[in-house]
This record gives C-alpha cells, structure tokens and sequence, in this order.
C-alpha cells in the first residue's frame, strides 16, 4: 500500500503544475497587473507612478510568464509565474495583496468551514440514508412514486431558495434562531442549526435519490435473496446486509469530500455571514487578489487528490478482497 | 433514543420561551441592555492604515479612532470645519517667492507658497497600546520580541502590558512623511507630493532608505520642508502657491498622527507574519479604540480611557433644536461605550435583522423599499404604517455626489466643440428622461441634475436660476423637460434629420460602454435604448468587464459612458475639477472622465479654484455652470438621496455627510431597545409541534404497509 500512496502522490505532482498554470492562465486573461495595482489603491486620485510602485513592491513589475529581457534560465525564472508558483509548492502561501498572512487567514477560516460542513455532512449521510432506505423498503408502492416526485422536485429548487426560505421561515416567522451571524466555541451552535438544516433539506432530494438506487441495486442480488429466504425480517435484511454491501460506492461519495470540507461553501457562508474559507476565496476573486485566488484553487486540488487517496485507501477497510 | 432527544428539545424551546432573551437573538444574552450600538459591513476592509484608508467601508473605522487637526460640526449646514485636537483653524500665511509675508491684496501669481501653522492642545492623551507599554528603566516593553515571545502572540490583545503618552506635534509631522514612505502607498500620495513641499524629494530618499535597511525606518530622522515640527505643540505645514481647499484634507484621517512608536512596534518581523500590523491595529487619540479585530467576522469599537474631553456642540442649523438635538449640548462625549461591526455580505439578512431590532440603523435596498417607505400624495417619501408603528424613523439627505451620463469629448461623432456635435448632444440630453430613470431605478432616491454641483455645496443653486434652460422650460417656476420635438429639432439641425446621417444616409449609432452586469442593469439598458430611440438613433451596448472598461477610459476610446464622484470636501472646486481640461482622463490620468476641454472653462476653474467662498465666486461659478450646460458634456444624471432607517431608541441622528467621525454624538436607549427586541422576537413553537404532528401522521401509512408485509411474510 506504501508504494501505491507513493505512486499516487507523485502522479499529484503533474497534476498541480498544471492547475496552478490554468489557474495562473485564466486569472491573467482577465486581469492585467495594472488592473489589480488600480483596483487595490482605489479608483480616486490613483498615479501611474503609483500603480507602478505597488506593482513593483508586490512582484508584478516583471513579465508574465516568460522574460525575454533576462538570460538563460533567468528567462523562465523571473518571471510572475515561476516567481509565484515555487514558494506555493513549498506550501510558503505568503501575503496577500493587502499585507494579510495568508497562512494564518487560513488556519483562522478553515475552522467555521469545517463547524458547518461536517455536522452538514454528518447530518445529512444518516438523513440522506434513513429516507433512501425506507424508500427502497417501500419500493413500487406508493411511498417509493411520491417519494421520487418529492426527491426530484427538491432538487429542482435552487439552493438560494432553501437559504431565504429557510430564513424567513425559521428566523423570521418561527423567531426560533439567529437569520445569520457566527460566534467561537459552544456559542457557535444556535448559529449552525439553520444553515445545517438547510444544507440537509437543500441535499435531501439528490442523496435520497442516489443511495436509493444503489440500494435498489444490491437488493437485486443473490445474497439478499439467500438471507430472505433464511427468515430474516426485512428491516434486517436492509440494514444489517444491504447497508453494508453498499457502503463501497457510497464511500466513493463521501471520503473524497472530506477533506474539502475545510473549503467551505461559498454560497451558504455568504448568506449566513459565516467567516469561512469559501467566502474568503469569493472576496479574493471580487478583489482580483491573485495570490489568495492561486492558494485556495491550489490549496483545493491538493485537498482533492487526498480525498481521492483516502478513498482508494478506505476501500480496502469496507471490501477486504481489495488490495492496493 | 428518540424519546429522549425529543424530551430535551421540548425543555431547551420551553426554558427559552419562559426566558427574555429572545431565541434568535444572535448576541450574547444581556449584551443590548448595554450602551452598545449594533452596526454591520458589507465588505472587509483592506487598511486601516490612515495613510491608505480612503473607502467609506474603511473610514467608517479610522475617523471614530485617528484624529487629524480638524472636524466638521456635526449639526451646521452649510458644513463647517472647527478644531479636533488643536486651538483654531488657522489662517495660511502666504508667502511670496523671496519668502516674504503677503497681504490679503495681493495677487494670486505672487503667492509661492502657503503656510499653515498648526497649534494642538495640549495634554491629549493616546489609546491605551503595547508600542508604549515601558519596562522600569523607561524602555519599550516589547521591542525586539524574541521567537519565545512571539509564539505565545497571536493578536495585539496578548500583549499584557499597554502604556500611553502625550500626543505631539511631532506626530502630526511623522504622519504627513508616511505618506512619501514607498512601501505604504498611499492613495494620496500623488497628489500631495504637487502641494507639500519636499513630499516627491522626500519620497525619493526614502526608496533610497528603504532599498538598504530593511525592518523599522525612522522618519523622524529624515526632514521634510513641508512639514516641521516648531515646538512640543506646533508644526507648520507648507505648501505650493495657494490651494485654499487643502484646510479639508486636514479634516481627513491622511493627516491623523502616528505615533512613531506604532510604527517601530508594528514593523517587527514577527508580527507582521501573524497580521498585526498598523494597518490592521490603529492607534489613536479618538474616542474610540479598535478592541476586537476581525475583519472576517467582527469588529468591535470600545471607548477609549483617555480621550480628551470634548462635549456635545451647543449650536446647530435652524431647526436642530426643535427637533431634540440639542438636548444633549455640552455633555461629554462619547455617549457610546460600545459598537459592533458585524460582517454582513448580504443585504436581506441585515433587512431582516433591522426589523428585529438587532441592528440600530440601516439603509434601504431596492428590494425593500415598498416595504419601508411610501409616496404621499404631494410626491414626497414618507415611512410606510408597518415602520412607523415599529417606532422607526426616516430620515433623508441629499448626498454630495453625482452620477452622470457623459460623452467622451475625443470622440470624432459626438465629442469636440463643433456645432453639430454639441447639438446631438443637447437632443440626446433632452430625450433622456432622467426624472423617470430616478423614478424607476432610483424608488425617487435621487435629483435631476441641472449642473455639475450637489446640493449643499457652494454654487449650487435652487429655483428658476438653477434651472438648465437647454433641456429643461420653466413652467410656473418649476423645470419642465422640453418636448422630443425640440430635441429632434436639434438632431436635425446637427445633420442627422430622423436619426440618419443628411448626407450619407446611414443611422447614428451611439456607443454604450459599460461594465455592468445582471438583471437590473439588463433593465437600465433597455430603458436607455428606449430613451434614444425617441430621437431614432440606435444606441449599441458595449458591455465588457471592470478592467476593459478603465482600459478604454484611460485610452479615451469610450464614446458614452456613465461615472459618478463623492466628495472628497465640500468645496464647488472638489466637482468642477472633473471638467477641467488638464486634469483629462485620457493621457492624463486625471479624474475629467469625459475629456471636456473648453478654454474658457479652464479660465473660469483657475479664477475660481483659490477664491474664498462669497458672491464673486459664485458668479465665476454661474458662468461655469452655463458654459458646461451648453456644451453639454454631461448630457445626464442626478444626485443621490440617502435614506437612513433608525430604531426609536438610536438617538442624536443627523445625516453628516462630510463628517467620518459622528459615531460620538450618537447615543442608543438601551432599555427600550432590549423592550422591543423581546416584544418583536417571542418564539412560536406551534409550527414546530404541528410540523412533527404532520410527519407523523404522514408516516402512518409507511408503518402499517409495514406491518402487514411482515405479517404476510
């Protein structure tokens, strides 16, 4: 399994040259140096002296990818991208535009992301799979037709809509928790229980939908019968084997995403006024901050292909005959 | 299981309901019984740092905790600057170029510089701060903080130990030489560096420094002939010829003092890594001190110990005192102990938090205008039932701003001086029905412009004589926009009879260059081509992105375009300089977007730009507004009305727009307000019990289909 993990995070490394390259490609295509230096400093009284001033103290002063200007290797190397791409390989994510340690903007913001995500996830994994279960219980009777109707419907409606509804419907009309806001410690709770419960209500249909037809699937196989056919309860049957069996694809769905859980959700902490990473990333791109923007997309992969090697690895604890 | 959780859900809604603090309540229980005002921001600030904080988002910080020389009163109307920290607002002294002191008589070309000399009271106090925290011997307490003590520092509330010193005029100085400092970059540096003597020189000396030394650079040991210190209380200011309006920067937290103890405490390497910086700690003397800093979450404002003593003003505008605001003349201020800043990123949270009573105050969006305010009959905006019976107030206030559609005057069609280019501009001035733009998309937040000056500025006039007789008649006193047949008159006489070129044929195509986006602004432009199609001329929306669209400014190849300006100071030169011809955008990187260039116009700027206020200025300014009104440049646009929603307990409200430092006048009621929050947010349960009633009974049907399958098996 060493060699395996190994191999993989050596296949990782292409992987993030080339993100962090698109991601340099497409934030220059639309943002020229001069651009981000004159919507940093403002819009009022700005000088080109200034503007080459501060491209100058924040490393934009010199070309973009390749400077014809320099001598051998110095043509790839002082140059905006290498210059910026080599200290976030070595995880060094340095400063912001406007002076921010972007490190410790990190280690501060991941921590609301992650006090929404996991109870989202968690909440929503046991709900998702209770509702799949029993609809798979009830299948081609009535509860199994209205159920999809209702599954699909739900993930018809925009997330938007569960967030103000929910909103309106909880914190407005019920009066029963805060609309938005986030706090440290315990106090945090009573600000989480809305954007949980409508993260889980916004998710119910698609989860609901997807575990019940891998449900459906193992339903269909010979191991079920064979347990049917030993007298055991139905309840039993699903639970105790089906459950089980399933777990494989359904870990397919749910390891690779936990690592990303501390990227935050750039819609829900926006409208909830959590001080997540996700809302961190949303500002760099409206402030055209190149040096936030490259450390979440990379920080992101990074985050993604360890998802994905967690979820290789996982397989082997759920399905003994998998081997790496 | 279940039973259980259910049981404990049912107790925590049932204490709560039997408590007083409100279940949506989303601050610590108790803390609104306080003197506390709530307030929010939309978007994190990026400095504090008062040689760079230029936003209003940023301002709304830096005036409550920096000082500079001067302030606006708070209740006079016309704005009027009085003394912050100093004896007087000084007069300049001007000086000829051999030095000597001049007299009110003589002329302008002699004056080669200003002088102001600036007297600050003494005994001033700054914030409590760790930059002046000493051990025994009378040394900084935490300089050269070794790694053992930075690992135990991970904000500015860590340090334990805080001291505090007499402000100086040393620091007033410091500060102006931070705004040369090549690595703070300040948004005026530019600028100023035209006006203080030895700003560029001293600038360049520092890069110098700079590019040597790195860590702390002290600026005390580099002179400035602009500014120097004349003893422990006085420094003298001095700037190139005569510019009568740079008194209001010294209004502006540019020129607050820094302590140069911040800036060698700040500039350790450590602390800069773990974001403590003087742009994200401010030091000050103001009456209020950054005591929580979250830009991401929170930010908190605390009374400061050692703020001067400065009372409530005891005079205001005609009209103040009838409606209580003066009921607190010469109380001490500040009357607030404590003000939350909450980051709200979007509107309708903080909407619905107003009306809860979790915020003190808010503006109003679009989207709950209906909701907010209704029109009476004579026209005028007047809060809706709901609001008033909530106990809210509205109040309004014309903003010192204008937003305005303009020509770009380089254009070969539509720019320039020719009479067929100034001719398609007045049609198209009076085909764009700005009264109902402002109708539309303003709910009526704003006023036509008839000129280039707000309301409330100097020059601006009201009535007939205010009145733009090129596309408005006057009609029982009041401004009638002239028919679209006059504007097609016009269009005709231009050459493009029915919106086609008389000699070619071909249609005129106008060019829209913007960098909206979304559904309203979809709107906008379909009425803008509503608008031009009235006068037949097909009119092209070139919609780009923020940064191509200031490429093409800068370039000067937009043909319209729409732009705006605040006020930086009330001063009729803060406006009229956007249509001064050397300060074109195009080239020149100036703030004159449209290019305007007319000799006369520039003559009639450079008379007027260094008067004194008084009727000989105002009739420069009349001739000003005429030429502009003729050429037309700016062929459209208004003047923003700010409506304010305030909770019955927040007290001593007047809309100041030229103040940035009026959170001390304001006071809060807070027994009134924790009243209302709990008579306004009782929780209601019965939905709750009702929802897991339906659930329930909807799960019925499962179980028994359940149980019959079990008994078939």
């Amino acid at each position: 399994m060493i060699t395996y993990i190994i191999r993989r995070v050596l296949y990782a490394i292409p992987i993030l040259i080339g993100v962090n390259l698109l991601t340099f490609i497409l934030f220059f295509v639309v943002n020229t140096p001069d651009d981000m230096a004159r919507l940093h400093l403002g819009m009022k009284r700005v000088t080109p002296e200034a503007i080459e001033k501060w491209k100058a103290d924040h490393g934009y002063n010199i070309p973009v990818a390749w400077n014809a200007s320099a001598k051998g290797v110095d043509k790839i190397t002082e140059t905006i991208f290498f210059k910026k791409s080599i200290s976030l390989f070595a995880f060094d994510f340095g400063f912001a535009d406007d002076g921010r340690n972007i490190g410790a903007d990190i280690r501060e913001r991941m921590w609301p992301s992650l006090a929404i995500a996991l109870p989202s996830l968690i909440v929503g994994l046991f709900v998702n799979i209770t509702v799949a279960m029993l609809i798979a219980f009830f299948r081609a009777t009535y509860i199994d037709t209205w159920g999809i109707i209702v599954a699909v419907g739900m993930m018809s409606v925009s997330s938007l809509f569960y967030i103000i509804g929910g909103q309106f419907v909880l914190s407005k009309l019920f009066r029963l928790v805060p609309i938005s806001g986030y706090d440290g410690g315990l106090n945090a709770i009573k600000f989480l229980i809305l954007p949980v419960l409508v993260g889980l209500v916004g998710g119910i249909g698609s989860g609901t939908r997807w575990y019940r037809s891998i449900f459906l699937e193992e339903i269909g196989k010979d191991y079920v019968r064979t347990a049917r056919a030993k007298g055991l309860s139905e309840l039993t049957v699903l639970f105790r084997h089906v459950l089980r069996n399933a777990l494989v694809p359904i870990l397919t769905g749910v390891v690779v995403v936990i690592p990303l859980l501390f990227m935050g959700s750039l819609v829900t902490e926006s409208f909830f006024s959590i001080p997540g990473l996700g809302s961190y990333t949303i500002d760099a791109i409206n402030s055209q901050d190149f040096s936030i923007v490259r450390v979440m997309v990379f920080l992101g992969s990074v985050l993604y292909i360890f998802g994905l090697i967690l979820t290789d690895i996982s397989y082997t604890w759920v399905d003994p005959r998998v081997r790496l | 299981m279940y039973r259980s959780f259910a049981r404990l859900g049912l107790i925590f809604l049932f204490l709560n309901a039997c408590s007083n603090t409100p279940l949506n309540n989303p601050y610590p229980a108790g803390e609104g019984e306080k003197d506390v005002l709530y307030s929010s921001f939309s978007a994190r600030p990026k400095h504090l740092d008062p040689a760079q904080s230029y936003s209003s988002n940023e301002i709304i910080f830096t005036g409550q905790i920096y000082e500079p020389p001067f302030q606006y009163h708070y209740l006079k109307r016309p704005y009027t600057l009085i003394p912050l920290t100093t004896t007087e607002v000084p007069h300049p002294v001007y000086l000829n170029a051999q030095g000597e002191v001049l007299s009110e008589e003589d002329t302008l070309e002699a004056v080669a510089w200003s002088v102001y000399e600036i007297r600050i009271v003494p005994g001033i106090q700054y914030q409590p701060h760790p930059a002046f925290a000493v051990d025994p011997g009378g040394k900084p307490r935490y300089l050269n903080l070794s790694q053992e003590a930075l690992s135990q520092i991970d904000t500015l509330s860590d340090f334990k130990e805080t001291g505090s010193r007499e402000l100086i005029a040393e620091d007033y100085v410091y500060q102006i030489k931070r705004l040369g400092h090549p690595k703070i970059h300040s948004p005026i540096f530019g600028f100023m560096s035209e006006y203080i003597v030895g700003l560029h020189e001293l600038s360049q000396t520092l890069q110098s420094a700079v590019s040597e030394k790195t860590g702390f650079l002290d600026l005390r040991d580099f002179p400035l002939e602009g500014a120097e210190v004349v003893d422990r209380y006085t420094y003298r200011i001095k700037v190139k010829g005569k510019y009568p309006q740079f008194v209001y920067w010294l209004a502006m937290p540019f020129f607050a003092p820094v302590p140069y103890e911040a800036d060698q405490f700040y500039a350790q390497a450590g602390l800069v890594e773990k974001n403590i910086t003087l742009d994200w700690f401010p030091v000050g003397t103001g009456p209020y001190m950054l005591t929580v800093n979250n830009p991401n979450r929170q930010m908190v404002l605390e009374k400061n110990p050692h703020f001067h003593r400065e009372t409530y003003p005891r005079e205001g505008a005609p009209g103040d005192e009838a409606a209580g605001l003066l009921a607190d003349a010469g109380k001490p201020l500040p009357f607030i102990d404590k003000v939350i800043f909450s980051l709200e990123k979007e509107s309708l949270p903080v909407w619905n938090k107003f009306l809860q009573g979790y915020y003190d105050s808010s503006g109003i969006s679009s989207d709950s205008f209906d909701q907010a305010v209704r029109v009476t009959g004579n026209g005028d905006a007047a809060l809706s039932d709901e609001m008033a019976k909530q106990g809210i107030r509205l109040l309004t206030s014309a903003a010192a701003s204008t937003y305005y559609m303009a020509f770009n005057m380089l254009d070969a069609v539509v720019g320039g001086s020719s009479e067929s280019a100034r001719k398609i501009r007045q049609a198209i001035a009076i085909a764009i029905d700005q009264e109902e733009f402002i109708g539309i998309f303003q709910n009526g937040r704003g006023i036509a412009m008839q000129g280039p000056l707000p309301p409330g500025i100097f020059g601006y006039l009201e009535g007939e004589s205010g009145i733009n007789p090129y596309v408005y008649d006057v009609v029982n006193g009041q401004a009638r926009r002239k028919t679209i047949q006059e504007a097609r008159r016009l269009l005709t006489e231009a050459g493009y009879p029915e919106g086609r070129d008389a000699l070619t044929g071909k249609p005129l195509v106008i060019h829209f260059d913007t960098a909206g986006s979304g559904p309203e602004v979809k709107a906008q432009f379909d009425w803008m081509r509503k608008q031009f199609e009235k006068l037949q001329i097909q009119l092209v929306v070139r919609n780009t992105d923020y940064n191509r669209f200031q490429d093409k400014m800068l370039k000067g190849t937009a043909q319209m375009f729409q732009w705006g300006w605040n006020a930086d100071y009330p001063d009729p030169e803060n406006f009229l300089f956007l249509l001064y011809g050397p300060n074109a955008k195009a080239g020149k990187n100036g703030e004159n977007a449209s290019n305007y260039a007319n000799p006369r116009f520039d003559t009639l700027f450079e008379a007027m730009k260094n008067m004194e206020n008084g009727p000989e200025r105002q009739e420069i300014i009349n001739e000003m507004t005429e030429v502009f009104r003729y050429d037309a440049p700016w062929v459209s646009g208004f003047h923003p009305k700010q409506f304010g929603l305030y909770h019955a307990w927040y007290e001593n409200i007047k809309p100041n727009l030229m103040a940035n430092n009026t959170l001390k006048y304001t006071k809060v009621d807070p027994l009134l307000r924790t009243k209302n929050r709990a008579d306004w947010n009782k929780p209601r349960v019965w939905p709750l019990i009702v929802i897991a009633g339906l659930l329930f009974v909807g799960t019925l049907p499962a179980i028994m289909t359940y149980r019959k399958k079990e008994r078939e098996n």
